[in-house]
């Protein structure tokens, strides 16, 4: 049954996957003109274009020759052995290496961020759903205002109040660059002290989904008779809370939690933009502004399969928290 | 006095389920229902008439990046323009684009959801393959993509380019409110009565999803509202619109955090984030209205008074 499940859940990945791997295929197409031709003189401009470099290009555009299956079947095989081509912003760096790098710093504030916005939310929610028609329910408001919030402006509102006004925080880059790149103490302690800025921007601007949708599911469950039986039973009301109500209550914000990883990523994209921090976003708007067609391919790609596999992940997590899903 | 109270607890909730009877009353009584009509009407008032009141709010001016004052309620930009002109006149747009682009995501998930759903089959199985794949295939970065590309940067590409990325989620809660439906006795019965297909889905069917597709189309232009300032305030939008995002854009671009200009970028998210809450509000507060078990009761004060004497005597 288990394996049935996870295969399933695999299989549909893997259309997902490919589903994105052929719009990418698309999207050059496009463009205006000949897309190889504007790159390759864009290109020329900063440096000495190496040989077939149009050939690779025009392959991985999904331009080469032949018939569309043929052109498929050609940018198939460059993604297969990871030819992302040279890019245009920093020329002649392979894209791969920029998005490898890039990818690295998003992935790690994107993901301890999320994980500790959870965390809250889950536990914040659980206690007003808990305490429901208590003061506590104050805070509904606040935070669907939260919610609300365009990320990229809590971020300038906390760069405005806490680096430029307060200077507690440093308002630019992911790290100190008089200090060599490498796994040394002032490096990583730097490196922890820009994220911190932006960690939080994304914390309080996720916070409030999380909280609301499990403090509505609390209140849900609370009615329910298995809570009021535990009630009935004297079990000790953090027991209650805990394993019987929230635990339960806290089922559609996991699966939810899966689709929201692209939306916390889409924020962080243009949030990106006013910390200057070195990550996926950052890069995708130098791309996007420099014509650098593949670099920002290649980017979608790593965004697309970094989220993918992020809900992978959870929909496999979710089979064992809820063994229900395993039987349906 | 105990005499009294004992009346009050009889009579109250007899009383209160009279009160409760209308819909409109019920609906009257969820303050978050009205603050949120209260905010989005606000704002749909702005963006109706307050373009009138202003001539051209990209005025170049002579008092540049001055604070508040009785003469610029939100300052001036670097080049003199009043920021308050630019947020009331940049209401009307970015309603529009949020309106509109909500729409034909709620069009295109009520045909793919419903649609889908009743059709059933491998047409369903097709449909909810796509929109399970729409749901987790990140859109942003499609979509600052795909403008990059088009270099398209009009009010329609843009409405629908965010449409055509967020109707996913609405889709798949139609579906699976669809496939529940179908199977009801009196879709059965209106099937067997020899009803034409779409009079079983436009009468039977869909106005039993309403809520759910009012509340879609609430959370469609919220993200509408949001997605556009992101694409503006990366410069993907034409500058000759004047949205919230595009005055953010240029704020950020004139440098106006560094230089301290905190009310020319100040507004533009706030009224964002205030419209964003007015919608979720309202949103809310049907949540409320439809499914009792949100709706938390509470005690009219004087009743509450009453029992807290109730107790002290002992009772």
């Amino acid at each position: 049954m288990r394996l049935r499940y996870i295969g399933r859940k695999l299989g549909f990945y893997l259309v997902a996957a490919w589903i994105a791997i052929t719009l990418n295929f698309f999207l050059p197409r496009l463009i205006p003109g000949d897309p190889v031709a504007v790159i390759i003189s864009k290109q020329q401009q900063t440096g000495t274009v190496p040989l077939g470099e149009a050939d690779q290009l025009r392959r991985l555009l999904g331009l080469g020759s032949g018939s569309l299956a043929g052109q498929y079947g050609q940018y198939l095989n460059s993604l297969a052995h990871l030819r992302f081509g040279l890019s245009i912003t920093v020329f002649p760096t392979p894209v791969i290496d920029l998005v490898r790098q890039a990818v690295f710093w998003t992935l790690i504030l994107v993901g301890i961020a999320t994980l500790l916005s959870f965390a809250l939310g889950i536990a914040l929610g659980t206690v007003t759903g808990w305490k429901r028609g208590s003061r506590l329910d104050a805070i509904v408001p606040a935070t669907t205002l939260l919610t609300a919030v365009p990320y990229f402006w809590l971020a300038l509102l906390l760069v405005y109040l806490f680096a430029n006004t307060w200077q507690i925080f440093p308002a630019q880059g992911g790290f100190d660059p008089a200090l060599d790149v490498g796994w040394n103490g002032a490096f990583i302690s730097s490196a922890i002290q820009h994220s911190l800025l932006p960690a939080i921007t994304l914390i309080v601007a996720s916070v409030g989904g999380w909280l609301l949708g499990m403090r509505n599911m609390m209140v849900a469950t609370l009615a329910e008779d298995y809570v009021v039986a535990a009630e009935a039973k004297g079990l000790t009301p953090l027991r209650v809370m805990a394993k019987y109500a929230a635990r339960n209550a806290v089922l559609p914000s996991v699966s939810g939690f899966a689709v929201s990883i692209g939306f916390v990523v889409t924020g962080q994209i243009v949030m990106e933009q006013v910390f200057n921090y070195p990550g996926v976003g950052n890069l995708l708007f130098a791309a996007v502004q420099n014509q650098d067609y593949p670099l920002m391919q290649g980017i979608f790609l790593a965004i697309s399969f970094a989220v993918l596999g992020a809900n992978l992940l959870v929909d496999l997590l979710y089979g064992f928290i809820d063994p229900r899903t395993k039987e349906a | 006095m105990p005499a009294t109270v004992t009346t009050q607890l009889v009579e109250a909730p007899a009383e209160a389920a009279v009160r409760g009877s209308g819909v409109l009353r019920t609906a009257l009584r969820s303050r978050r229902l009205i603050a949120g009509l209260c905010i989005v009407g606000f704002f749909v008032l702005l963006g109706v008439v307050g373009p009138l009141f202003f001539g051209n709010p990209n005025l170049v001016g002579t008092v540049q990046h001055a604070g508040p004052s009785a003469a610029h309620w939100f300052g001036t930009t670097d080049i003199g323009q009043d920021v308050f002109a630019q947020t009331v006149v940049g209401a009307r747009a970015t309603l529009e684009i949020g309106a509109a682009a909500g729409l034909i995501a709620t069009v295109v998930s009520v045909v793919i959801g419903i649609g889908g759903g009743y059709a059933g089959g491998w047409v369903d199985e097709a449909l909810a393959l796509l929109s399970n794949v729409a749901l987790v295939i990140p859109t942003l970065p499609l979509v600052i993509v795909v403008a990059a590309f088009v270099k398209n940067t009009g009010l329609l590409p843009t409405v629908f380019v965010i449409a055509l990325t967020s109707w996913a989620a609405s889709a798949r809660v139609l579906r699976g409110q669809t496939l529940s439906i179908r199977n009801r006795d009196y879709v059965l019965a209106s099937k067997a009565l020899g009803e034409p297909v779409w009079r079983i889905v436009l009468v039977e069917i869909m106005p039993n999803e309403l809520p759910i597709i009012v509340s879609q189309y609430l959370f469609a232009m919220i993200f509408a509202i949001l997605a556009q300032a992101g694409l503006a305030f990366l410069g993907l939008q034409s500058p000759d619109l004047l949205t919230w995002g595009n005055t953010l854009y240029f704020a950020q671009n004139a440098q106006a955090l560094s230089s301290g200009d905190w009310w020319w970028f100040a507004p533009p998210g706030l009224c964002i984030a205030l419209l964003g809450a007015g919608l979720a509000l309202i949103n809310f507060g049907l949540d409320e209205l439809l499914n009792p078990r949100l709706r938390v009761y509470r005690e009219p004060r004087a009743r509450r008074a009453a029992r807290a004497d109730g107790t002290e005597t002992g009772q």
